[in-house]
């Protein structure tokens, strides 16, 4: 597996110099508030879950070198226990929220306890079998309510106090959340922890004769990508206030996929990116009918052929590529001196 | 809210050894499918997720044949096939040769993406309801066996199946041609040095590889519409039982297609509700006591 | 710097593709047609109830001083891409009227969302009576037909005419459980037996081991509480097995008349089915659905002659009234009789539910046929009053308990 990302992804996270990066973050943070002025809210709101949930699945594959193929059934079980919890209990959304999450959590940590233990297609394939099972267990169980979902969600008044239902007010809300979860990666990531993960990446038997006992590091990455993906499954069913078979079926793990493909994998901000485009596709083409596939495919094709990098990716490689050309080109006279002299 | 569980009504034992029996027709469908994958697993170590579009278009080309050229079910089982060998011939030339030597993980990805585009393009051009494709005269009628009637054209697909599994077994492992291909997994250098045309043979693999599976569509296509959706229905449950099977083995592949036919036909009598996940509980279970399949070998 | 123009054109593509024409409330009328294009039930509605929509549009002529504009949508079956379509059209695109939205667990999530944003939509495709019953809401109006209508006139005539014991074969989801549950009904409250029934899951291509199944039990009537595809296969490979040679019958509860041309009349024959509409009833019918059939090909469902009709009562009530305004509309079109070539005096009750008349049809024998498309043959005439839920037996919160 680390021979997958060795693809040319050896990674400083930004090949930028740290004002730089602040710059670009303001700027962002200003686009994101003042997203909804321009943008339809509602689609800002879908792209920020899906960029959570792509940021998520992205710590396993990207920093552990481990692709799941089942990230779905987080997503999706998050999703119909905040919407059950909302509406049928009654409870206020971060309740809901948090509930969610606990059990995308909790799910986290059996699925991952069963497959770690073992690696590359087989890991993939034991995550798609659990993931299938939670979708025959969304589909039989009374309270999810098979085909139809669990409709009219509310959105409720945020402890209380704030109303959701204004689309404004819910989707700044959905931002901060969005925010929290990115800081929890990045901060993983720039961690100890990380480094121990991106150690057992790159050379896992080599971890292990240092000492670390590898298989609690890949489980704790799970379980955190877990718990992640469900947290953007929670808020999604709050802001569409439905709760769907779509979010727990194999597809939906394949989007998210093909969405961390384009960003880049193995890049913090890529997800995000490769989040945005792909909805914006999805919305863009889907008068097209089935054209959104050909895409999707095609889009899969050429990442795999010849943008492995993704799109933050490849950015990324080409600033670092014209930085190191600036700092290695040998002053003239040097080589000049050199030469009569050999 | 348990009402989901198992309703456990015994049929009599007719009722039973029919249901048996039309498992067993599935389990058909499993073993051939499972069979390509195999063997392009074991020859090429790519995971290819194009197989379900190829089954597909191996339905299709039988139903486009019949209503655009007036060739009959018989021929079609040879041009469908042959025709779905030469497009996954040029895929192989322009795509996939170029990542041979990335992780295999990277070949299931192009591959999933080539899947898409094919079933978007047939998707759009066709929906996804079905077209119908009637069952070839010869083939029509039941026979009664006296505990079900079973209609000829099923039972014909259990002898097409069996026959072309076993031919291919024989093919590669007990013919000279089948004894390059297994040399050439192990140790393509060495084979080539001995003057054997390693590129060309890994090519015609993935075309007959591709041809198993569009023969699995002709036969299919006058039982499950033909739709461009019918790949991608079956492919997931393919691969669980690929693995289930041990991914390079040949064998593991055809025993565990039919084995794991049976098991889900039994499924539908006693609890079917839970046919379509009962392949994935028990791939589960299999890859956590056994990593690498019945068969396999480690991954 | 390079990462910031990338950044910034990554938004241009985002604003690209999210932007939409902003809504204006002295727009013209804008009518949404909002179906399965390319799945299951395409044919049924799909493209060709735009052209229905389209029609209705261009009979009513200039609605508020404006030519009405017809959009279209597919929801692929699934609930979050209707809802959030239905959404976006009535937050953004300046939907008035949102009409067809076939497959039930879709028209249960688009009618939340109408009853939210207290906008209107015309349901023609979708079966559960839940969308008058216990989900019914103020702005929408359930147009054609639904699973008790079915239930009770198909079912009971099956019974009447000796059918005493089912079996039913029944698509795992909502829909094909109300359908069951509704006939299950019907049939106990006539005397019959229900002997047993099978669930099959979504997405079955292969029904032989449910048929074997309904085989052995030996009822006189195979129940099919499923629709579209699965209606098509389940019959057709019953006819395999020789369901039909051993004495069963098939009773297929939903049936559209592109089913039977999908199953040809060999296979199709003797079925009895429950419709609102048929293209040959009358000379009016037939004037209508050769317009119909010169613009698509074929003639019309009773979806798409639905979406006619529900789109060109909509319009009437907006010109009578002069105004789009919802609360308004609705009460117009309760108001006013529905009359056109499908309904004759039908009338849009206050859950929702339009009362009209409903038909008994047999699928003729292939002899009987003279022309393409000619299949049906007209057995009984049930009326409104009596095929529809009555209404205070359905669990409507609008309707006030007297």
């Amino acid at each position: 597996m680390s021979g997958m990302l060795s693809a040319g992804l050896r990674l400083r996270e930004t090949g930028l110099s740290p004002r730089w990066t602040l710059i670009l973050c303001g700027l962002l943070l200003a686009a994101a508030i003042a997203g909804p002025f321009v943008l339809y809210p509602v689609f800002l709101m879908k792209a920020l879950c899906f960029a959570l949930f792509a940021c998520a699945f992205n710590l396993l594959i990207g920093y552990v070198g481990l692709l799941s193929f089942g990230h779905a059934a987080f997503m999706g079980s998050a999703s119909y226990i905040t919407a059950h919890v909302v509406k049928v209990w009654g409870f206020e959304p971060l309740a809901g929220i948090l509930a969610g999450t606990a059990v995308a959590l909790l799910l986290g940590a059996v699925f991952g306890w069963l497959a770690i233990r073992r690696q590359g297609i087989y890991f993939a394939m034991i995550t798609l079998a659990l993931a299938q099972m939670i979708f025959f267990v969304a589909l039989q169980v009374k309270f999810t309510g098979g085909e139809d979902g669990i409709q009219a969600v509310p959105r409720g008044r945020l402890l209380g106090v704030i109303d959701l239902s204004d689309t404004f007010v819910m989707y700044y809300f959905v931002l901060v959340i969005f925010l929290i979860g990115y800081a929890a990666i990045y901060r993983t990531i720039h961690s100890p922890f990380g480094q121990v993960l991106k150690a057992i990446r790159e050379n896992e038997p080599r971890a292990i004769s240092l000492g670390y006992r590898t298989d609690r590091y890949k489980l704790l990455a799970f379980i955190l990508s877990a718990t992640l993906a469900g947290l953007a499954g929670s808020t999604k069913s709050l802001v569409f206030q439905l709760a769907s078979l779509t979010d727990v079926q194999w597809q939906m793990s394949g989007e998210v996929v093909l969405m961390t493909l384009i960003g880049g994998l193995g890049t913090v901000f890529g997800p995000v990116v490769g989040a945005f485009i792909d909805v914006t596709m999805e919305n863009y083409l889907a008068q097209y009918g089935s054209w959104v596939t050909v895409m999707q495919g095609v889009i899969f094709v050429i990442c795999v052929l010849t943008f492995r990098r993704g799109v933050v990716g490849e950015i990324i490689y080409l600033a670092q590529r014209a930085s190191i050309g600036r700092s290695q080109a040998p002053p003239p006279s040097a080589a000049a001196q050199a030469a009569p002299g050999e | 809210m348990l009402s989901f569980l198992p309703h456990f009504a015994l049929p009599p034992t007719p009722a039973l050894f029919a249901q048996l029996l039309i498992g067993l027709i599935n389990g058909a469908f499993y073993a051939m499918l499972s069979l390509g994958l195999a063997v392009i697993f074991g020859m090429l170590n790519i995971i290819n997720f194009t197989h379900g579009a190829q089954y597909m278009l191996g339905a299709f080309c039988a139903w486009l044949a019949l209503n655009y050229l007036g060739i009959g079910y018989w021929p079609a089982l040879i041009l469908a096939p042959l025709a779905v060998a030469a497009a996954g011939i040029v895929l192989e030339r322009l795509f996939l040769r170029h990542i041979y030597r990335l992780d295999h993980l990277y070949g299931l990805l192009l591959t999933f993406g080539l899947a898409l585009i094919i079933e978007g393009v047939f998707r759009q051009y066709y929906g996804s309801s079905g077209q119908p494709y009637s069952i070839p005269s010869e083939l029509n009628g039941a026979h009664d066996l006296g505990f079900m009637f079973l209609p000829n054209y099923r039972a014909w697909v259990i002898l097409a199946s069996l026959a072309v599994c076993i031919g291919t077994w024989f093919l590669i492992e007990r013919t000279r041609l089948g004894a390059y291909l297994r040399a050439a997994t192990e140790n393509p250098v060495l084979v080539q040095a001995f003057g054997i045309n390693v590129p060309r043979m890994v090519t015609l693999t993935y075309g007959f590889g591709a041809a198993l599976a569009a023969f699995a569509g002709v036969l299919a296509a006058p039982i499950y519409q033909v739709s461009p959706l019918m790949g991608s229905n079956i492919i997931v449950v393919v691969f669980a039982v690929v693995v289930i099977g041990g991914m390079g083995s040949i064998l593991g592949a055809v025993a565990s297609g039919f084995v794991l036919g049976v098991i889900e036909g039994l499924t539908k009598v006693f609890y079917p509700e839970a046919s379509n996940t009962v392949i994935f509980v028990v791939m589960a279970i299999v890859l956590l006591a056994k990593p690498a399949g019945f068969f396999g070998r480690a991954a | 710097m390079m990462q910031t123009k990338i950044i910034l054109a990554a938004t241009a593509l985002v604003a690209l593709g999210a932007v939409s024409a902003a809504a204006q409330s002295d727009g013209p009328v804008k009518i949404g047609v909002l179906n399965d294009m390319a799945g299951l039930y395409a044919d049924l509605g799909g493209k060709a109830s735009v052209v229905a929509a389209e029609m209705a549009a261009e009979d009513a002529g200039l609605v508020l001083g404006k030519k009405v504009e017809v959009i279209s949508a597919d929801h692929q079956n699934k609930p979050d891409v209707g809802s959030s379509m239905a959404r976006q059209w009535y937050d953004q695109d300046g939907v008035d009227l949102i009409i067809d939205i076939p497959t039930s667990s879709v028209a249960l999530a688009v009618n939340e969302v109408s009853r939210e944003k207290k906008k209107i939509v015309i349901f023609t495709g979708p079966a559960s009576s839940d969308l008058t019953g216990p989900k019914c809401n103020a702005y929408s109006a359930h147009w054609a037909y639904d699973t008790y209508a079915l239930a009770h006139v198909t079912g009971s005539a099956v019974v009447k005419s000796g059918g005493d014991t089912w079996f039913f074969v029944t698509a795992d989801y909502a829909f094909g459980h109300a359908l069951e549950r509704d006939t299950a009904e019907v049939v106990k409250a006539a005397g019959g037996k229900v002997l047993g029934d099978v669930q099959v899951p979504i997405n079955t291509a292969d029904f032989s081991s449910y048929l074997l199944q309904a085989q052995a039990s030996k009822a006189k009537i195979i129940g099919l509480a499923n629709a579209g595809a699965d209606t098509v296969n389940s019959i057709k490979q019953g006819a395999e097995f020789g369901i039909v040679e051993g004495g069963q019958k098939f009773a297929a509860l939903l049936v559209f008349i592109t089913d039977v041309h999908s199953l040809g009349l060999k296979a199709a024959q003797g079925l009895q089915l429950t419709s609102p509409f048929y293209w040959d009833m009358n000379d009016e019918t037939r004037a209508f659905s050769k317009r119909f059939a010169d613009r698509v090909g074929h003639p019309p469902s009773l979806d798409h002659a639905g979406v006619y009709s529900g789109a060109a009562h909509y319009l009437k009530a907006v010109k009578a009234i002069g105004t789009k305004d919802p609360d308004k509309v609705m009460a117009q079109m309760r108001a006013m009789p529905i009359n056109d070539f499908m309904t004759k005096n039908g009338k849009l009750r206050e859950d929702g539910r339009v009362i009209r008349d409903m038909y008994l049809f047999q699928v003729k024998k292939p002899s009987e046929s003279k022309a393409p498309w000619d299949y049906y043959k007209l057995i009984e005439t049930v009326p409104g009053d009596q095929a529809f839920r009555p209404i205070d037996k359905g669990d409507c919160p609008l309707v006030k308990k007297n």
